[in-house]
């Protein structure tokens, strides 16, 4: 009967696609979900066409297949929430109220998320002009919210006169950050306390968000490069591919091989220095300074390294779309083999101190538990879900850029605490070392870019020296790369998680809409529910261990 | 036994007459303590800098404080949205005086790249800045750069500020010569 539902379903691959009518969204996320086993909404967002349309993003349970479902509204903008059946719901459609206006009936909280309290009107509308921002003048009172949560757990009870009571119970309210040395200056946690225990907690974020969405639209696709390394700007480059590779495959070229490999390679370089900061800040946030000394050393060869190749140690925009500025240069092996000797160095030494120590072990384990289930419910995805034993890994699950003739290993935790994540990481950094040197042994000579020059950018020599050369360079440079109307989502096993594009097309060099599915988001929306039970430094340690970076979180 | 007296006339070596203030800006200078108000990519660039390689504490500005009240320099690093934006406010005036800012990075300085709706373009608009930094990020030698300029200026009141850079040799301040803006 739901079955019947869903229109226009048609399976590429491993991506089934199709429509609804907007009344039917619960039966029909009922029926995927219980049925056939899409147990993960990834995404919810907005197409700002006339109609509005609404985009689902769900993956099935194995990891193996997506299924994305769109809808068309009518102008009152109206559907009901899908909170009821996926936790990860709630921020996501919260997200799209801020940014789309489009109401979910039935959402317990239906409030901005990313934009402040103050913020008129929806900025990803496309009527909605660009630079035009509203200062902000007060900060968000979280008490409300955290109050409601409180009752909903029976720890308050509402009075007649509206106020609440706690009973004899003594709650004491204590807000964390933004500014504060562990919640990257962009976090807010506003908790209840009782005694020592955090009893309740909420969050808000936003404080980072710059509007990455809304810039896409106004720039060309190669344009938009610099701005994925600013996602998650502790691994630029494997922002930079997630998003090069979407837009390839709308084009429906394939690199070289030379190409792939050099890709694959900063990818798991970008992971292994992305895990330093992550395992270096955390043991700071845990009180253990020297390790993060270790730790940070090696990073400073990897950015030698990365200046050498892109001429900037964190930002380094070295993707095209079609392929990358430029080859590696001359001797990048013996520089490589450096760096990695450098990690293996600041990790082996960072393990002596930690890895048989007590106050470690006593800190990090039972400490921000996050089960199995919680993982898929709130579609947390990369080391967070694997510490928790979810064999969640793109890199496995749905193989590409040769990722299944490398060998490693998917790193598994068995617990899901603050020490899983961490010790999933450290090994992590290990078989990302293996698939680099597997690399280095490998790699094919050959070009690193595609040869169409509607796409990438010609030799330098032709653009100076013939007329033809001169104009195509411009054409492509002020048009941008044209890629016919159409939506296309793509992701990659980026270091903290599934990084996908949700991109649409309209056939100019601009994209109508980008949308990230970025893993911090969802990682962060459970964090509320990990810290509960636990104490103020749990909440701390644990807020590092899951690697929030608000770069991506709040684009 | 009679104990030995200082002669007056010798210890006068030993004696410095100086302004009071002076005295105490010489203090100042090499006793910065920055709050960073790190935010995004810049922050991280900033995390560098307080590491081994480029060790801050060589220019005794070392002893972060993640609280503003301790004080006396704070240094923006990273991207402020307009959500941010009371918050930075506030940082800053709970800061004793006498305070000094260093804006690190595109973002803080204008905006950068962020020309929409989210960012506000550029810190100066909501606190007084001493010293910016271009750079998205600036390397950590751009950042000590305006440490020491910053250092500088405080010892020196008539020092230019603005960009970093300063210009100073043999103990006259001259204008800056790379055609620097001057705050
Ligand atoms: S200036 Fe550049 S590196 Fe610094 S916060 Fe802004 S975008 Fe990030």
């Amino acid at each position: 009967m739901a079955e019947a539902l869903l229109l226009h379903a048609h399976k590429i691959d491993h991506t089934t696609r199709a429509t609804f009518a907007p009344q039917h969204l619960i039966e029909v996320l009922t029926y995927l979900k219980k049925t056939l086993h899409f147990d993960q909404l990834l995404d919810v967002t907005a197409i700002d066409e006339k109609p509005m349309k609404m985009v689902y993003i769900l993956r099935s349970h194995d990891f193996i297949d997506s299924y994305i479902l769109t809808t068309s509204l009518d102008e009152t903008h109206t559907i009901d929430s899908a909170t009821s059946l996926f936790e990860s719901a709630h921020w996501l459609e919260r997200e799209t109220y801020d940014q789309y206006g489009v109401h979910f009936v039935g959402h317990p909280n239906l409030t901005r998320i990313l934009n402040h309290e103050g913020f008129v009107g929806h900025p990803l509308r496309k009527d909605y002009p660009i630079a035009q921002g509203q200062m902000c003048h007060e900060t968000l009172d979280l008490l409300p919210q955290l109050q409601a949560r409180l009752e909903s757990k029976g720890i308050l009870t509402r009075q007649s006169d509206g106020t609440y009571s706690s009973g004899s119970r003594d709650i004491m309210y204590l807000n964390l950050g933004p500014s504060h040395p562990a919640s990257h200056g962009t976090i807010r946690t506003f908790v209840a306390l009782e005694g020592e225990t955090i009893v309740g907690a909420v969050n808000e974020i936003g404080y980072l968000h710059r509007g990455f969405e809304k810039s896409c639209e106004n720039h060309t696709y190669n344009q938009i490069i610099p701005y994925t390394d600013r996602l998650n700007y502790c691994s630029s480059l494997a922002n930079n591919v997630a998003f090069a590779k979407t837009i390839e495959e709308m084009l429906g070229v394939t690199l070289p091989d030379r190409g792939i490999f050099i890709r694959v390679m900063l990818i798991e370089l970008s992971r292994i220095i992305d895990h330093l900061v992550c395992l270096g800040a955390n043991l700071v946030d845990l009180g253990a300074l020297t390790n993060y000394w270790y730790l940070f050393n090696p990073r400073e060869t990897a950015y030698d390294f990365l200046t050498k190749l892109t001429g900037a140690r964190l930002t380094n925009s070295y993707m095209r779309v079609g392929g990358m500025a430029h080859d590696l240069f001359v001797g990048w092996e013996e520089e490589m083999k450096r760096v990695l000797a450098d990690v293996e160095q600041g990790m082996g030494d960072t393990l002596k101190l930690i890895e048989h120590n007590r106050i470690f072990h006593d800190r990090t384990q039972n400490v921000g538990i996050l089960t199995p289930q919680r993982v898929r419910d709130f579609a947390i995805s990369g080391p967070n879900a694997r510490a928790s034993g979810v064999p969640y890994d793109m890199r496995k699950t749905a193989p590409y850029y040769y990722y299944e003739s490398f060998d490693f290993d998917t790193v598994l935790g068995s617990v899901g605490d603050v020490y899983d994540r961490m010790m999933v990481r450290f090994e992590e950094i290990r078989q990302s070392i293996r698939i680099i040197r597997q690399i280095m042994a490998r790699i094919p000579s050959g070009a690193v870019s595609i040869d169409d020059h509607r796409i990438v950018l010609p030799p330098k020599p032709s653009v100076y020296d013939s007329i033809e050369g001169t104009i195509n360079h411009f054409k492509l440079i002020i048009d941008g790369v044209r890629v016919s109307a159409q939506s296309h989502y793509s992701a990659i096993e980026a270091v903290n998680g599934e990084l996908g594009f949700f991109v649409v097309s309209n056939g100019s060099g601009t994209p109508a809409k980008v949308k990230v599915k970025a893993p911090s988001f969802t990682a962060m929306s459970a964090y509320a529910s990990m810290i509960e039970g636990g104490q103020i430094a749990d909440a701390i340690a644990t807020l590092g261990s899951i690697n929030i970076i608000a770069g991506e979180m709040d684009r | 036994m009679e104990l030995e007296r200082p002669i007056i006339e010798e210890s006068i070596d030993n004696v410095i007459v100086t302004r009071l203030d002076s005295a105490v800006n010489w203090a100042r200078e090499s006793s910065l303590w920055p709050m960073v108000f790190g935010t995004a990519c810049c922050a991280i660039e900033f995390m560098a800098t307080t590491a081994s390689k480029y060790d801050l504490s060589r220019f005794g500005a070392e002893v972060i404080r993640f609280s503003p009240r301790q004080a006396d320099l704070l240094i923006v690093a990273g991207t402020i949205s307009y959500k941010q934006a009371p918050i930075l406010r506030q940082i800053y005036a709970q800061m004793p005086s006498p305070k000094w800012v260093i804006s690190m990075g595109a973002c803080a300085c204008s905006g950068g790249f962020y020309d929409n709706y989210a960012t506000v373009q550029g810190i100066d608009t909501l606190i007084p800045v001493d010293f910016y930094v271009a750079g998205c990020p600036p390397r950590p030698e751009a950042l000590l750069d305006a440490i020491v300029a910053l250092q500088h200026s405080i010892t020196h009141p008539n020092a230019s500020k603005g960009l970093a850079m300063t210009c100073c040799d043999d103990g006259v301040c001259k204008p800056c010569t790379i055609g620097a803006v001057h705050g």
